[in-house]
């Protein structure tokens, strides 16, 4: 749910814009005739060269096999590893038999009480709705262990996000070491973060706990620093003219003005959470991505989307709730509170009503099968558009062409190239769009790629994603032009929008199969549905921030609305297409590496190797790979001006 | 700074609390959800495939209605189920293909993983092609006719040679290395997940495509799809014990059950249950069928099978 506040600064004029660029590509060239035939002399040209790459098989091997034999004697387990992963246990085993304790009428109460007084009663409705929704398809254990799980681990991840907001919101310095890192945290792909804390704590909730706060904390650490640093000047001086003490201010003038980024911190926080909890299931998190999992084992859409569902509501509900909070003014806080403890009391009372009846789980006569339905129509469908659809040919064909003239001489002509020639192509790409800090970035995070062996899998993958942003990018700008366009397109693409950006990537997978079949074709499907969302909900916002003056002048001089689109909104809303191709490249890569699943083969068939093998040393470096090719394709299309919340 | 000492402090204090003193043994851990409210739980690991599942869903039944537990199921892979069996999170494998670097480990070495007895299944894996193309073809079931057939297997993911089709990457193939030291002009395309091959393979059976994949027995598909073995050299023992080199087919594996140590010697009713928990390769398909191919749900297809088998489980309960 990308909310973005994007500040629009007036675009360069064109001409120095192309005169800095020349000059940049001048020095790029001059370099390049410099250092290529001594770097051909030196390794020769074609793949990356032998002797350049570490072989790190070895030593990971042996990491992971110490760790395992040294699990249950070593200090650092006993003593430290062992502290948390028990916290983690004990905490979401408290939650989980509060949540089971309070039975399904008191949690949905509180729910939507919560929702009440935050929020006002159409969502507390919609709330109750939701959660009566996830028992209706007999989901309500999975969802509740979700949910115990998802709790503990926002409340961690806005702990530790908070300590390290103030870090940075305070001091200068520390502001300056951690933005990098956070950055690059939020670019990486959730399945990266997987095998490292596997390898330490083993399958289980723990794991899961912990790779979700190390994925969701860095939005709430960015947007704290960023509240605090925004905090107005005036007030501040006004304070201190009182006589207020650092923790004063701190307390009393600065944290509450940060108010609104604390809560949109808050907001991004929950989404990522509940994305990565789904993830982990990978990771024996249990619970409804767990549902979803074993669903797909048996090729069971239906069943999937019965446990897909919860997540969309689950994820709605929340981020609608969040986001009002955000918004909502500062009620008269004497009233609020006494509204807050009846809404306290009146949960009680349904979950004591709920226990004094015996009716804690969710009655099993109530539920609602879909899945049957479900499968019919995805049947149907992939009877009747897989093959043999008069003159178009079906869509089995399709991704046959696709793979052939579009991914195949992609990969070929990457892996074709010598491999300085791809490494100067990049730094060509970043360093006009970017500075010469996003370009070195760029150009040593792709060759990091080298370095670890994987140079030729790390370019397939490249070129799937090359082909999947591509196709993103033009079907998300056509419908975000139309949205920009026309309020009623809007409204009826917001819902599905939002479906589709929450709906676990798992559950995509085997329809895109069962149409595309196996391959990259369908990895690349899936990874353009997924980016869909993002590049649409910023190109709509970007066209529709546009400066009215400059349209209504447009307007006045007579220019039809494709005149005024093309040559008033569109370069205005430059910053924000930019923003759309940089948050699509790096949606793209999150799924393309899931399509590992689906035959995409290459980087993340490997890291999904790693996982399934317990091989750590193939998906660790698999993962880094990963890691390396997120931080060169953001920072290859990161604007210099890049000042943005990014969403999820 | 003096509020990050603070609360990492808090933080530290808070744990310690939780957990007690002295040392936090992390292979002694049950599942957060496991034994809530006072029910007796059993977590049960299933591997992704459909056979597993039915292992899973017939032993949770009973478990549920007969022995009064409650069971929780995770879904792992193979490999990483043994360290999650050893360290209690999970109690019991159901169905293990063999994997004897691991039962070295934690059965003979750690003494973690207890072996729980036969399942009573025999697996197989090999080569198959659709029946329907080996009557027409039928020299096509040796693998020293495979490369006459090889233009037929292509597809856009093989690159101008044959498609061979492997699933996903948990299981035990040495596919790659077959094709290569047999001289096969294919290519080895990972569907990446049991599902995604189902999906083709069900497709390609649609359109009566030619097609070669790696698949097991006991396998419901079958039902739906039926498939001829393509004969690869015969198996001898120790002839895969070099992965590069290996140019002979594969064994059939007794399927094995094992159980966490600690529960083994403590799971009271359940563990003794599961010990001696064993059916044949026929009720394994009955029940995957149901779950894979009418779509019950994996609950459902237990009851029908247990409703209709009495005299098979009755002697796992006494």
């Amino acid at each position: 749910m990308a909310t973005l506040t994007t500040t629009a600064p007036r675009v360069a004029l064109p001409g120095v814009l192309k005169h800095q660029a020349v000059r940049k590509l001048a020095l790029l060239a001059l370099a390049a005739a410099i250092l290529v035939p001594l770097a051909d002399a030196r390794w020769s040209s074609g793949t990356w060269p032998h002797a350049l790459t570490v072989d790190l098989t070895t030593p990971l091997t042996g990491a992971s096999d110490w760790i395992v034999d040294n699990r249950d004697s070593h200090p650092l387990f006993l003593y430290f590893f062992g502290y948390l992963s028990n916290g983690v246990v004990l905490s979401v085993r408290a939650v989980y038999l509060v949540l089971l304790g309070a039975g399904w009428a008191g949690v949905t109460a509180a729910a939507a009480l919560v929702a009440w007084r935050v929020a006002g009663v159409r969502l507390a409705l919609g709330t109750a709705a939701a959660f009566a929704a996830c028992g209706l398809l007999g989901m309500w254990v999975p969802t509740m262990q979700t949910l115990a799980l998802m709790i503990v681990a926002v409340l961690v991840s806005v702990v530790v996000g908070v300590v390290l907001g103030l870090a940075g919101g305070l001091s200068e310095r520390l502001d300056r070491g951690l933005r990098p890192v956070l950055d690059t945290m939020q670019v990486l792909p959730a399945f990266a973060y997987l095998l490292p804390v596997v390898l330490v704590f083993g399958i289980g909730v723990p794991a899961a706990v912990l790779a979700t706060v190390v994925y969701a904390a860095p939005p709430m650490a960015r947007l704290t620093a960023l509240g605090l640093r925004g905090a107005d000047k005036e007030v501040l001086e006004a304070v201190e003219s009182l006589g207020a003490t650092a923790r004063q201010r701190l307390l009393t003038a600065r944290i509450p003005l940060a108010r609104k980024e604390l809560l949109l911190g808050l907001n991004q926080t929950i989404m990522m959470a509940l994305s990565m909890a789904v993830i982990a299931s990978v990771i024996g998190a249990g619970g409804l991505g767990d549902r979803v999992y074993q669903a797909l084992a048996s090729v069971d859409v239906g069943a999937a989307l019965a446990a897909g569902i919860p997540i969309v509501l689950l994820a709605i509900v929340l981020d609608r709730v969040t986001a009002a909070a955000g918004h909502a003014g500062d009620g008269e806080p004497g009233h609020g509170r006494a509204a807050w403890l009846y809404a306290a009391a009146a949960a009680v009372a349904v979950a004591l009503a709920g226990r004094v009846a015996g009716r804690l789980d969710w009655p099993d006569s109530w539920t609602v099968s879909i899945a049957a339905p479900v499968n019919d129509a995805v049947d149907w469908m992939t009877d009747h558009l897989y093959s043999g659809v008069p003159v178009i040919g079906g869509t089995a064909d399709w991704a046959g062409h696709f793979t052939t003239w579009v991914l195949d001489p992609l990969r070929d002509g990457l892996q074709v190239l010598p491999w300085w020639a791809v490494l100067l192509l990049v730094a060509a790409i970043a360093w006009p769009i970017g500075t010469w800090r996003t370009a070195l970035t760029a150009v040593l995070a792709l060759a990091a790629t080298g370095v670890l062996g994987v140079w030729e899998p790390s370019l397939d993958t490249l070129s799937q994603v090359l082909a999947a942003v591509a196709v993103t990018l033009v079907l998300g700008f056509a419908t975000g032009i139309a949205a920009a366009r026309s309020d009623r397109v809007e409204r009826l693409l917001r819902p599905v929008l939002d479906v589709f950006q929450t709906m676990p990537q798992f559950v995509y997978l085997i329809p895109v199969v069962a149409l595309f079949g196996v391959g990259r074709a369908p990895a690349v499907a899936a990874a353009v549905v997924y980016a869909l969302p993002a590049v649409v909900r910023i190109t709509t916002q970007g066209l529709r921030q546009v400066d009215p003056a400059a349209m209504e002048s447009a307007r006045s001089l007579g220019a039809t609305g494709a005149q005024q689109l093309r040559q008033v909104q569109l370069p205005l809303a430059r910053p924000a297409l930019l923003l759309a191709v940089n948050q699509g490249v790096v949606l793209v890569l999150a799924v393309v590496i899931i399509g590992g699943l689906v035959g995409g083969g290459a980087l993340g068939y490997d890291a999904v190797f790693g996982l399934a093998q317990g091989d750590l040393a193939t998906g660790l470096v698999a993962g880094a790979a990963i890691v390396c090719l997120g931080l060169m394709l953001d920072r290859v299309t990161q604007p210099a001006d890049r000042r943005v919340k990014k969403g999820a | 700074m003096r509020l990050r000492t603070t609360a990492l402090t808090a933080g530290a204090s808070a744990l310690l609390l939780l957990t007690g003193c002295g040392a936090a043994d992390m292979t002694k851990q049950a599942s957060p959800f496991a034994n809530a409210q006072g029910a007796r739980t059993v977590t049960l690991s299933v591997q992704s495939w459909v056979g597993a599942q039915a292992n899973v869903a017939v032993a949770q039944y009973l478990l549920e209605h007969e022995l009064g537990y409650r069971v929780d199921t995770v879904q792992v892979d193979e490999v990483p189920a043994w360290d999650a069996l050893s360290q209690g999170r999970v109690d019991a494998i159901l169905e293990d293909w063999g994997h004897p670097d691991q039962e070295a480990r934690y059965v003979d070495d750690k003494k973690t993983i207890a072996h729980g007895g036969d399942l009573g299944v025999t697996g197989h894996i090999g080569w198959f092609v659709p029946t329907y193309f080996a009557k027409e073809h039928p020299d096509v079931t040796d693998w020293k006719n495979l490369n006459k057939y090889a233009s037929q297997f292509r597809t856009a993911e093989s690159g101008g040679k044959g498609q061979l089709m492997d699933g996903s990457p948990s299981y035990v193939t040495n596919d790659k290395a077959l094709v290569q030291n047999l001289k096969l002009d294919y290519q080895v395309v990972f569907a990446g997940s049991e599902a995604a091959q189902i999906t083709q393979m069900r497709q390609f059976a649609k359109e009566k495509k030619p097609f070669l994949t790696y698949w097991y027995a006991p396998q419901w598909l079958f039902e739906k799809v039926p498939m001829t073995e393509v004969k690869l050299p015969a198996y001898k023992d120790g002839c895969d014990a070099e992965p590069d080199k290996v140019a002979c087919g594969y064994p059939h594996t007794p399927l094995q059950k094992y159980l966490n140590a600690d529960f083994s010697k403590d799971g009271g009713k359940a563990a003794a249950f599961l010990k001696r928990f064993k059916w044949t390769t026929e009720d394994q398909n009955e029940v995957s069928l149901m779950i894979a191919d009418q779509k019950l749900t994996p609950e459902a297809a237990a009851k029908k099978w247990v409703d209709s088998h009495a005299s098979t489980w009755k002697a796992w309960l006494s």
